[in-house]
Parts: C-alpha cells; sequence; structure tokens
C-alpha cells in the first residue's frame, strides 16, 4: 500500500481487463473493422521456387463480377529497392516490383474486387506461367554457400586455446543436431486494410509493433514517417512472425493507392504458411570437452541456418554457449546459408529455442559419458561471471531455478542410468534442461496526461498481440502515478503514439513499462494544480543501458518427464515444470500463462512441429494444419510454471521480459528424458514416432503370453 | 465467386434422380470432406443434392445378429451405439479415435467410407496428382512422402485412405448396399475400394451416381472380442500413421477365429489375410503371433522415406494381438466363447 492508501497493482494475479471482450467476440480485431467503399485483395503466391514470371493472363479474372483489377509487376507502382527492417536492407519488402521470383510462396499479383469471394474466384483464374530456373532449397551446413552470419548482435565468442582444451578433456562430445523450419501458427492470419488521404497512408494491419511497421512503410513508399498512421488495436498472436511489415500490408497500401479507395487483403492459412517468413531449419555442430571431475574444459558451438539472400536475418543459436557455464575455452560460430526459399522470420525465442535444443542435448551427453548426474554437472559448471566478456551478470538465479524445479519434481531420486524404468509396455524417463535468454530494454516514447476529472491518459506505442501488455502496463502505470488502475485510460497499438520497439525480443512490455515509468515521474513533478491538465513526454533512449557494464539475462530450469511406447515411437510427456528468473514479475496470472504457452511451444517443437518442403519442387507440402502439426490437448500434460524471487537492478522497477523464455530450453529437457527412457539420443528434431520406433520387439511380450 | 446449385431430399429415388439429371451433381452428407475440397478448389460440383433428409439415418440388428448401419447415421451415433459397442468394439473404438467431436456428429457412415485421401499433393490444385488430374503425376512418389503407402501402390498413386472406421469394417466382412434408379445392389467392403492400378481417380465400385443406402455388418461372435489401436503423430486430431483393428477367439488355447485389417498403409483399408491364415486353427503363442505379423509385412514396399511404417505396422499387429490374446486368456476363466465377454468392451451403462 503506498501513502495513498493504494494497493499495488504490480505483483498482483490479475486477469486481462480486455478478457471479457475477447472472450465474448466484440474484441474487434482488424477484419473485424468495417470501412466504407471497402475493396478486397486476394494475394496470388507464386508456385515455383526460382525463375521468372512469363506471363499473367488476367483476361478471364477480370471479366469476372466484381473484379476491379489485377495488380502485378507490370502496373504496380515503384516502391523503394533500398528499404530496410532491423537486420537491414530487406529485398524482400518492395513486391510486384520485377518478373523474378525468388522463393515458392512469393506474392506475384493481387486480384482486387468487390468481395473477398468475387477476389479468391477471379485469382483462381488467373493463368500464369513461369520460365523456371533450377532451383536450390536443399539446406546443410556444409553447404558451399554457407557464409558467416551477420555480427548485428555483436561477434561470436573466442576466448581460450579450444584445441588444447579438448586435447586434454576426459571426454569429449562431438555432435550435430538438427531442426527443421518451423511456423508461428499464431491464431490471427495476417490481415491488413489500408487507404489513402491527403498524402496520409492509414492502416490497421496485425501486427507486433505499429511504430517500427510505420518506419518500414514509408521508406517503401518513399514518405515521411509521420504520414503513416497504423494502428494494431487486437493482434492474435504473433510470436514473431507479426515483427516483420508483412505482404498483407504491403500490398493493401499499394492497391488502395491505385483503386483510390481502402483495400482489405486478408491472408488464409495456407497464404501465412507460403508467404510469411517462418523459422529456418538449423544444424548445429556441438563440441565439448570435460574432465574427470565434470568440469567444462572447451565448449565450441557452430550453428547454420538457411536464409535467402534478398535479406539478412540471424537465427541466434550461440547464446547459450557463451552464458550458461564456465569453461576456459568457448569458441562460437554462426554461418547463413543462402537458398532459394522464403526469408525466415523470427520465431519465439529466436536462436535460443532451437539453440539451446543442441547445446543443452550436449551437455546431457557429457553428464552421460562422465556417469554424473545431468543436474549435478550444470551446478558443477554455473560461472561467477561471464565466461566470454568476464563482466559480472546484473542478477543471476539460474541455481536457485535449477534446484528448487529439482525439488519440486523430485529430481533426488532419479537413476540416472538409462531405460531402467518400465511401467507396462512404456518405458519412462526424466530430463533437465537449462536456458538463458538475453534481457534488456530499447528506446521507447510514453506520455501521461493529467485529466481535469482525475483521471490519467496514458500513450504508449505498445502493442498487446495476447500476451497481456496492456494489463500489465495499466498496473504499471498506476503504481508509479500513485493511483488506482481504475484511474488509468490506457492507449496502445498505435504508430501515432511515438517511438516505440513492439512487440518483439521479449522487450515489449520492459520498454515500455520503463517509458511509462518514467514519464509518470516527471507528470507528478509538475503535478501542483490537479484542475490544470497537465501532458508529459519522455522518451528512454538516454535513460537506458545505464549499467553497461553488467550482462543481463533471464534464466529457466526446465523439467520433463515422459513416456516411450518403444514398439509404436509414440512419446508423450506426462509432466513438465519451468522455473524461471525473470526479474520482478508485474503480473503472476499473465506471466505465468504466457510461460506455460511457451513451455507448450517448446513440447510442440520437441515432439510434432516440422514444416516440409517437397524434395523435388522445392515448395512448402505442410501448408496447412492437417500437415503441419502442433501439440494437440491430448498432448498437453500437467505444465507448470513458477518464479524465482529475482530483481533487475538494470530496471527501475526491477522488470525483465519473459516472453521467449519459456520456450527455450523444452525441447532439450524433453529430448534428454527421451534418452533417459529409451538409452537412444535424438539429435533431430521433431521427435517423430517414425525415428523412435525400435525394430525389436519388446521383451517382456513373451512374458504376457505365456500367462495366457 | 464459384456458385452452385443446392437442394434437399426427402426421397431417395428425387436424389437418385436429381443426380442423374444435373450433370456434375453431388449427394452431399455430413459435408466434413467434400466441403473443404470445394473451398480448396479440387471439387467443384455443380450441385449439392443434401440427402441428409432422407430415412437412412437408423441403426437397427439384422435377421442374422448382425447390423444395419444407415448411410446417414452419424459416426457419433454409430459409435455410441450400444449393438455396436457390445458387439463389434473395434468399430466404435475406431470411430472415436477420428477427427474431432464436432465432426464426428457431422460426419456420416457412406461420408465416411467415400472420404478421399489426405494426400496434400491431392488437396493442392497447383500441384500434378493421377487422383485429382488423372494424368498429370504422382507428386508424392519422389516428394514428400512420410505418411504414404507401404502396401498395394503403383507409380501413378501412392495414397492412402484416410477412413478410421472402414478398417474394423473391412475385418468383419461388412457389405455397402445401395441404390440406383435400376434398383439396389450391394458390394462387399473388400471389393468396395478399387486396386490403384494405373487409375488412382477411380476409387470405388460403386456404380455411377448410385447412392450407398448402409452399411451391413454380418454377424460374427469374433467381433465381440476385437480392438482398434491408432498410432499417429500425436495423440489426438490427426490421421492414421498406422492402425490396427483385430479380434481374435480362442479357445483352449487355440485360435478358433481372427479378423485383422490396417489402415494408414494403403489405397484401402488392409485386410490381413496372410497373419489371419497364419494364426487361425493353431495354439496362440507369442512366436506364432510375430510369425504371423512379419508374414504380413513381408510383402510391404516401403517408399524412400516411409520405412519406418513397415516396422510399426508389424510392431502394431504384434501388439493388438497380443493384448487380445492376453484378456481371452483372462476371459476364458469365466465366460469362455461368449461372444458378449469381449476385450475392450466398454460399458454401455
Amino acid at each position: 500500500m503506498n501513502a495513498n492508501g493504494i494497493t499495488a497493482a504490480v505483483g498482483e494475479p490479475r486477469p486481462r481487463v480486455e478478457g471479457r471482450l475477447k472472450v465474448t467476440g466484440s474484441a474487434a480485431y482488424v477484419a473485424d473493422v468495417p470501412m466504407p467503399d471497402l475493396a478486397h485483395g486476394w494475394m496470388v503466391t507464386a508456385t515455383v521456387s526460382r525463375g521468372r514470371i512469363r506471363d499473367i493472363d488476367a483476361t478471364d479474372a477480370l471479366a469476372m463480377p466484381g473484379v476491379l483489377g489485377v495488380l502485378d509487376h507490370r502496373n504496380a507502382r515503384r516502391l523503394n529497392p533500398d528499404a530496410a527492417h532491423h537486420f537491414g536492407p530487406d529485398r524482400g519488402l518492395p513486391m510486384l516490383q520485377d518478373d523474378a521470383v525468388p522463393y515458392a510462396g512469393r506474392p506475384i499479383a493481387l486480384v482486387v474486387a468487390r468481395t473477398p469471394e468475387q477476389a479468391r474466384a477471379a485469382a483462381s483464374a488467373l493463368r500464369v506461367t513461369y520460365d523456371a530456373e533450377p532451383h536450390d532449397t536443399e539446406f546443410s551446413m556444409n553447404h558451399p554457400a554457407a557464409r558467416p552470419a551477420s555480427t548485428l548482435f555483436g561477434p561470436e565468442a573466442d576466448t581460450g586455446d579450444l584445441e588444447a582444451e579438448l586435447a586434454v578433456s576426459t571426454v569429449v562430445v562431438d555432435e550435430v543436431y538438427r531442426t527443421p523450419e518451423e511456423n508461428h501458427s499464431a491464431m490471427e492470419p495476417h490481415v491488413a486494410t489500408a487507404w489513402w488521404e491527403d498524402g496520409h497512408l492509414y492502416a490497421l494491419d496485425s501486427n507486433q509493433g505499429p511504430f517500427s511497421i510505420s518506419q518500414v512503410m514509408a521508406m517503401l513508399f518513399f514518405i515521411d514517417r509521420d504520414r503513416v498512421h497504423i494502428r494494431a488495436e487486437h493482434v492474435g498472436g504473433g510470436f514473431g512472425a507479426k515483427t516483420i511489415c508483412g505482404a498483407q500490408i504491403i500490398l493493401a497500401a499499394m492497391a488502395a493507392e491505385h483503386f483510390r479507395r481502402p483495400v482489405r487483403v486478408a491472408l488464409t492459412r495456407r497464404q501465412v504458411f507460403l508467404a510469411i517468413g517462418s523459422r529456418p531449419p538449423t544444424e548445429q555442430r556441438v563440441r565439448i570437452g570435460a574432465g574427470a571431475d565434470g568440469r567444462l574444459r572447451a565448449v565450441h558451438h557452430h550453428a547454420a541456418f538457411a536464409l535467402s539472400p534478398l535479406a539478412e536475418y540471424i537465427e541466434w543459436c550461440t547464446e547459450q554457449a557463451r552464458t550458461l557455464y564456465a569453461a576456459p575455452a568457448i569458441r562460437t560460430e554462426l554461418s547463413a546459408v543462402p537458398l532459394d526459399r522464403l526469408p525466415p522470420c523470427t520465431m519465439r525465442g529466436p536462436g535460443a529455442t532451437p539453440g539451446s535444443f543442441a547445446f543443452e542435448s550436449a551437455v546431457d551427453e557429457v553428464a552421460e559419458r562422465l556417469r554424473i548426474d545431468p543436474l549435478r554437472l550444470r551446478l558443477l559448471n554455473q560461472p561467477a561471471a561471464s565466461p566470454v566478456s568476464g563482466r559480472p551478470w546484473s542478477t543471476r538465479r539460474l541455481i536457485t531455478c535449477l534446484e528448487e524445479g529439482a525439488r519440486r519434481f523430485g529430481w533426488a531420486q532419479r537413476d540416472p542410468r538409462p531405460r531402467l524404468r518400465r511401467e507396462g509396455n512404456l518405458l519412462v524417463g526424466t530430463g533437465v534442461a537449462a536456458a538463458a535468454f538475453v534481457a534488456g530494454v530499447f528506446p521507447a516514447s510514453a506520455t501521461i496526461a493529467a485529466e481535469t476529472d482525475g483521471t490519467f491518459s496514458v500513450r504508449v506505442g505498445a502493442s498487446d498481440i495476447g500476451t497481456g501488455a496492456r494489463t500489465a502496463l495499466i498496473a504499471v502505470a498506476a503504481d508509479a502515478l500513485g493511483v488506482s488502475t481504475e484511474r488509468i485510460r490506457l492507449h496502445i497499438g498505435d504508430s501515432d503514439l511515438g517511438p516505440n520497439p513492439g512487440a518483439g525480443g521479449s522487450r515489449g512490455t520492459t520498454s515500455c513499462a520503463f517509458a511509462v515509468t518514467e514519464a509518470a515521474k516527471a507528470l507528478r513533478e509538475k503535478l501542483d494544480d490537479p484542475a490544470r491538465p497537465v501532458t508529459v513526454t519522455v522518451d528512454t533512449t538516454p535513460l537506458i543501458n545505464w549499467r553497461p557494464a553488467e550482462e543481463r539475462n533471464t534464466y529457466s530450469a526446465v523439467f520433463a518427464e515422459v513416456t516411450v511406447d518403444p514398439a509404436t515411437g509414440e512419446v508423450r510427456v506426462r509432466r513438465l515444470l519451468g522455473m524461471f528468473a525473470v526479474g520482478r514479475v508485474i503480473n503472476p496470472l499473465l506471466a505465468r500463462s504466457q510461460l506455460i504457452g511457451g513451455m507448450i511451444g517448446g513440447l510442440s517443437m520437441a515432439l510434432h512441429e516440422e514444416s516440409v518442403r517437397d524434395p523435388i519442387t522445392g515448395r512448402l507440402v505442410t501448408a496447412d494444419f492437417a500437415g503441419y502439426h502442433i501439440s494437440a490437448h491430448a498432448d498437453v500434460p500437467n505444465v507448470e510454471a513458477d518464479f524465482v524471487a529475482d530483481y533487475e537492478p538494470q530496471d527501475p522497477s526491477g522488470f525483465n521480459g519473459l516472453g521467449e523464455i519459456g520456450n527455450a530450453g523444452v525441447a532439450a529437457a524433453i529430448a534428454n528424458a527421451v534418452w533417459h527412457a529409451t538409452g537412444t539420443r535424438h539429435r533431430t528434431l521433431p521427435i517423430s514416432l517414425g525415428r523412435v520406433v525400435e525394430t525389436a520387439a519388446p521383451r517382456d511380450r513373451q512374458e504376457a503370453i505365456s500367462a495366457v | 465467386m464459384r456458385e452452385f446449385a443446392y437442394q434437399r431430399t426427402t426421397q431417395i429415388r428425387d436424389a437418385l434422380s436429381s443426380v442423374a439429371r444435373h450433370d456434375g451433381a453431388r449427394f452431399l452428407a455430413g459435408g466434413t470432406n467434400l466441403v473443404d475440397l470445394m473451398k480448396a478448389g479440387v471439387e467443384s460440383p455443380a450441385r449439392l443434392v443434401d440427402i441428409r433428409s432422407l430415412a437412412l439415418g437408423g441403426i437397427s440388428e439384422s435377421p442374422d445378429g448382425g447390423l444395419v448401419l444407415g448411410a446417414t447415421a452419424t459416426n457419433s451415433a454409430v459409435a455410441a451405439d450400444p449393438l455396436v459397442r457390445r458387439r463389434y468394439p473395434a468399430l466404435s473404438q475406431a470411430i472415436l479415435a477420428g477427427a474431432s467431436g464436432q465432426l464426428r456428429n457431422m460426419a456420416t457412415v457412406g461420408g465416411n467410407l467415400l472420404q478421399r485421401t489426405r494426400c496434400a499433393y491431392f488437396a493442392d490444385p497447383s500441384e500434378p496428382c493421377n487422383k485429382r488430374a488423372p494424368g498429370s503425376g504422382c507428386s508424392a512418389l519422389g516428394g514428400a512422402h512420410h505418411n504414404h503407402a507401404i502396401l498395394g501402390w503403383t507409380e501413378h498413386c501412392v495414397a492412402t485412405h484416410p477412413s478410421d472406421m472402414a478398417v474394423p469394417l473391412t475385418a468383419f466382412d461388412a457389405v455397402v448396399r445401395y441404390e440406383t434408379l435400376d434398383g439396389p445392389g450391394e458390394v462387399p467392403l473388400s471389393e468396395f475400394y478399387l486396386p490403384v492400378g494405373d487409375r488412382p481417380d477411380r476409387e470405388t465400385a460403386l456404380p455411377d451416381r448410385a447412392l450407398i443406402t448402409a452399411v451391413v455388418v454380418p454377424a460374427a461372435e469374433v467381433a465381440g472380442k476385437s480392438r482398434y489401436r491408432k498410432v499417429r503423430e500425436r495423440a489426438s486430431y490427426a490421421f492414421a500413421t498406422v492402425s490396427v483393428a483385430a479380434a481374435l477367439d480362442v479357445q483352449d488355447g487355440v485360435v478358433r477365429d481372427v479378423r485383422l485389417a490396417l489402415g494408414g498403409v494403403a489405397s484401402r483399408p488392409w485386410r490381413a489375410r496372410l497373419a489371419e491364415s497364419a494364426l487361425r486353427g493353431g495354439p496362440v503363442t507369442a512366436e506364432r503371433i510375430s510369425a504371423a505379423a512379419d508374414l504380413e509385412v513381408a510383402a510391404a514396399e516401403p517408399l524412400r522415406d516411409n520405412g519406418y511404417k513397415v516396422t510399426l505396422a508389424r510392431n502394431l499387429i504384434e501388439a493388438v494381438l497380443t493384448d487380445l490374446a492376453a484378456s481371452s486368456g483372462a476371459a476364458s476363466g469365466g465366460a469362455a466363447g461368449n461372444g458378449a465377454a469381449g476385450a475392450g468392451e466398454e460399458s454401455d451403462g
């Protein structure tokens, strides 16, 4: 309780403020917002993996009812070829500019009609012919085109004498791990409605950051950013797939200008699979050397991922190797392999999630070969400071996560030997993995107005993609202003609300909370006359990173129990426990919900998810939920997520982001549990039944029959 | 917009003549597959003749003690029927292992048999597919065929039949009854699905524009001791990777009758007659079950990427028969030979 008798809102488990709107279907998502004189665009995508468009014959399509026209490279307006997003220039952003087909799924035309049904029907009457060219979509880390990845996130690690340490190690694990292409599968497919007025572009768009999307759109269309106005009030999930400026808004804006009326482009599920970036496949070689005492001596993690030559991208898989454990020699390498594939896009826990599968599987293999408990091995190698930079941690409660998780999970009773526990025909095993996720804040701006009715209007360009950011920021604003949450009027999801990083990198809420807290501080200093409205705006650019000497991360320890039927290869996760150190928690109800969601995503990645491309055509075969399997309810067991007490000293309120740490670590914990159950190490995801099924019949069948 | 006519009929004759009169007309029952395929552009009927109001929804006992399942009886109704659950538990289990509650409430007996393959290339009109566009080629043969056929395929098509329900029906020698304008007819389910050959677009022996009216399941004591086990890539809501419907009647340690069919392995439910013959009349032992399973899959010809299915099919045959043998052993101490005392039976309360 504060001096005004108001109970602190931060730390309280409060349900989402818009929860009622959502469960009653009255929260208006982009496609729900009516628009007078609206036309509808239907996206047409390329069906070859590389080549040139020979012809697009629209004769039949144009004659169909309701059709307003067809946009393609022959009549579309020119877009800025140098437009860039956070990874740098992206040649994939300018669409419909030429006849080149750089990947299957590339948008090549937009059919515009009065109704979506008319547009769709006309699109299917479009006759597209290609001059196909040989393509290369087959990913491997040894591909001749492999090259060092962008170092935008900083240089890779290289400390100590790796080969010398490996040479004196008692055991050396040297294995290759693979993760497939994966799709975000947000519930709401990408959709945008765009219109132009007096040289200003307006758009409702399902995205994760209206401000950054407005920057890209301004570049693309050669206009000032303050002439681009993008709103995203409610967003039905993103998982990274809506951090980019998507085909839907680019095409809608082009068509709105061309046809001089508002145009909506709503993608189907299949179109999202085909045309919106996915997590790229990875191949990762991990070498770890350790002494007989269980101390790691050498860590080498070389990860490669696929991308498109159109744009830079980083799947930063090597974060775990430089953060989790102490070792005198640590080297990380990151390679990118340009292929004729859909350009990748950050997906929940980019890098850390596939990276931790490889690295924490390899650490488990070290424990296996040393015959040492894998939990003990992890505890034994905890670094006092960053093993690469030598800098101190701002906070690091990983040991507490591991120990408290082990206590709750009942780890002490575990026999580390594999393939010992049976229940009928099932093999039972348990596994653990640790994870770290780099934390921090991006610059953001917030405006708070003290209104004369006693309320406070808080304006911040945050995105609530279903995480509960809106609810969290109301609590932060209320506490920072020393008032009850009922007096906060929060406005988010609008590029006009000032610079904002959006919901990405696990930093949306912490970045916005920082700005709101600072704005509230500034406002309270000016708030002398309650009858007079006062407005302040604070941009956190000069305020953040005031303790740069420290490394800032969030941490988790994940424990899994699985059953495996060796006769059928069926793997079921029976228990999943995650202990998290994520700073001070704003809203434990929503935070727990988000972490459990992340853990389910990790389970789904471990056992089910795999985008499959045709080995001959390179086209995506699994472009729907019949082919791309995410875990069903029946696959999801008792999942527990909880927090250890933590406080982030780099944040004025002690917060850290937790958007992605829930995913990382889960796949490795499950893979390690499958090894413990079966004695077989699975180094390729997903751990599908075809990979697990064993040719030898279970031994105890004989006994079952002899009882007859 | 792709337009089509829709009409509802209450008389079988009207339905038949309407489909006969209009080119491109199709019967519509639950629509759980046909409507999806229309949306995907795989099917484009000019007219849908809704048969859900026909008096074909009943489930009744036939004079010989078997069952007559009306063509428009919903999957949910069949799965919940007390006689089905008591006399053909594998049939109830198979239906409940498929789709979701919502889909089963709509899907029908006739529609289930006529559903199309879930091969991704079939469902995508921009891909070559001999089943959808005869002569265009089979994309799955050299493409992504992880979940395709290991038995009975030809280079023209390697797709599998997706039905769960049809697997136990095949094991139980069900017969499909149909009606045409020229009168009724029937065809055993074992001959209902045509061999793939070079025309995978021709899927069934049903005469052109015929309407399935019922599926007759003959009485069989062994069916009371039946079980369905489905293995799929997640715990629910996926088509079978491999499934097994099995029934086993053991008397004094000897196999009096056995039925076995596999799903997910061929263009039709695969009746495992080789394994059945190997087991029938002999003692039930682990070795003999194992040998029967090996014998059945010996003819399998896996594709480049689905060899695991051979192992899986073999193991699953063995596992289900072993379970049935073990539980029939337990049951034989009591009501031996009573067809109603089968394993896997659920109380119909």
